[in-house]
């Protein structure tokens, strides 16, 4: 009756790799053409129509003075290129908001960790942490300039302040969200202790923490900001904060719309350069990122 | 009684591979002290293949739960020989990390040197017939081929004993039947003991050499069935049926019990 002769081993490794065929879906990049359309023309589109809305609003509103034209703002961008100006003012803030951010990073995680590992600190201190992301990090800046001066000291104190909670609480829940089932199988493998922590609690729990990480950015630039435009000093250089304030001291409004054009310019691209490609790396790798 | 969980010196010999001496174990319920399991002495023989079966409330995961260290017994003295290996209905593979890298951390927590964890790990992959799937992420792999790695991880360990508890009971049908030959093929190939849990009935039939029947609430042992029909069996042959049969008259008595009051 059987027109082959196999073994039942061989038989159940044939029907294996049949399955194993059946059940494995071919996943493939998408090409650049679909990344055009899905995913770059459609901010093109909305940008233009903002523009379109702008240029269309310029001549009912009639006053410079509280709406610019857009090409007076693109003048002023252009005049700040040539002055050689437009990038001194864009690092001034980045550098300042990437290293407060640096150092919000080696203070929040190691507190994330032992906020989520030790039950007392955690009662002691928890809510107190979840607390400070929902208070206004600009209400730091009054009290910071009072203790520390008109000094960088004193911006890295109001990024501290408003990205410190943000990164600990994502690693605070990154690790409350481990599945127990990943401990128990690592305990069974051995990994207990610091070798569970750095085994499986840290990776299982990088997901939190990057999205911690990406929140933790925001607070970083807006408190940044807020800080930049309350606090002047000519020691302090101009970043887009003192610009926006000499915009408005000056009346000068395409000046504020510069400058508020490169506060969200830098926010966004700081996220789509680094945070973004960081979260959807770590997503994609555990499968945790839906295909659109 | 003495509460105990220990594991065999080396230099004794060892003519098990689990030894469970009246375990009992109770937790805190509702009602008081819950007794879940209740005078279990289970001796599983080296390079043994023994099933546990019963219904819903019979302690099953508990009990592999005690022999795997992760909880203590009230009462009675397990042992085993060294710290066996634990295969659970979910794959339990860590999404972070490759099926290769699953089965390379298995190997680092043990102490295989670096150089030789790769050669290991694509050796215990071809066992499970996954060869070419080392660089393979977890969510890129069917169910089956998830167990098997996840099978594959838990050989890494070289245990003496592998604790599993309901491995299949997620997957469909078709899988389910070719992993069954994996599993009895490779026990064969490595020698190692098994302590295999699960409600199915035939599963345990088709698997085992020795099935054991527990009673739910609190769990008992009830019965004892010695299996000897030769492997490699077939769920749907005739012997392994006919078994069948039997041991699910009993699990069905076992069950009525409990609605009678």
């Amino acid at each position: 009756m059987a027109s082959t002769d196999t073994t039942p081993a061989q038989d159940a490794g044939s029907v294996e790799a049949g399955l194993d065929a059946l059940e494995t879906q071919a996943t493939g990049r998408p090409t650049l053409r679909q990344t055009l359309v899905n995913k770059i023309l459609p901010p093109v589109i909305a940008l233009a129509v903002v523009l379109a809305v702008w240029a269309l609003l310029y001549p009912v509103v009639d006053d410079p003075s509280k709406l610019p034209s857009p090409a007076a703002v693109g003048s002023t961008f252009k005049e700040a290129w040539l002055q050689g100006d437009l990038l001194g003012y864009i690092w001034t803030s980045v550098s300042r908001g990437l290293l407060g951010f640096f150092f919000a990073l080696l203070i929040g995680t190691p507190l994330g960790l032992i906020v989520a590992r030790v039950k007392f600190i955690r009662a002691a201190i928890g809510p107190i942490l979840s607390g400070l992301q929902s208070l206004p990090s600009v209400a730091w800046v009054p009290p910071a300039v009072i203790w520390l001066g008109l000094n960088n000291s004193m911006m890295y104190a109001v990024i501290l302040l408003g990205a410190v909670p943000s990164i600990a609480n994502g690693l605070v829940s990154g690790v409350d969200q481990v599945p127990p089932l990943f401990l128990r199988a690592g305990r069974t493998m051995g990994a207990t202790g610091i070798k569970g922590i750095w085994h499986i609690t840290l990776p299982a729990a990088l997901p939190g923490y990057v999205a911690g990480l990406k929140q933790g950015w925001a607070f970083s630039w807006r408190s940044l900001m807020a800080a930049e435009i309350i606090a002047q000093f000519p020691d302090l250089g101009v970043g887009l904060g003192q610009l926006l304030e000499n915009g408005r001291t000056n009346s000068d409004m395409a000046m504020v719309f510069e400058a508020i054009l490169l506060i969200l310019f830098v926010g966004i691209a700081i996220d789509l350069l680094i945070f973004s490609p960081l979260e959807r790396w770590v997503l994609r790798s555990r499968g945790l990122l839906v295909k659109s | 009684m003495a509460t105990t969980t220990t594991l065999a010196k080396a230099d004794e010999t060892v003519e098990y591979a689990a030894r469970l001496e009246h375990v009992s174990k109770s937790f805190a319920g509702p009602g008081g002290q819950q007794l879940v399991l209740d005078d279990i002495s289970i001796d599983v023989a080296p390079g043994e293949f023994v099933t546990l079966l019963g219904a819903s409330g019979c302690g099953k995961s508990t009990l592999l739960n005690l022999v795997a260290g992760l909880d203590q017994p009230s009462t009675g003295a397990i042992t085993t020989d060294g710290r066996p290996a634990l295969m659970f209905q979910e794959h339990a593979l860590f999404p972070w990390l490759t099926a290769g890298k699953n089965i390379e951390l298995a190997l680092k927590l043990r102490g295989v040197p670096k150089p030789e964890r790769r050669d290991k790990a694509e050796e215990l992959l071809e066992l499970v017939r996954l060869k070419g799937a080392y660089g393979k992420r977890v969510h890129e792999l069917s169910g089956g081929m998830r167990q098997r790695v996840a099978l594959a991880r838990a050989l890494g360990q070289e245990s003496n004993l592998m604790l599993m508890d309901e491995p299949f009971a997620a997957l469909d049908a078709i899988t389910r039947d070719v992993l069954h030959d994996e599993i009895t093929r490779i026990w064969t190939e490595t020698g190692i003991s098994v302590l295999f849990v699960t409600h199915n009935v035939r599963e345990a039939v088709r698997l085992a050499q020795r099935v054991i029947l527990l009673s739910s609430r609190p769990g008992r042992i009830a019965r004892e069935w010695t299996v000897d029909i030769p492997q490699p069996r077939r769920i749907e042959d005739a012997p392994v049926a006919e078994l069948a049969r039997e041991i699910t008259e009993e699990l069905r008595g076992e069950i009525r019990r409990h609605g009678q009051h």
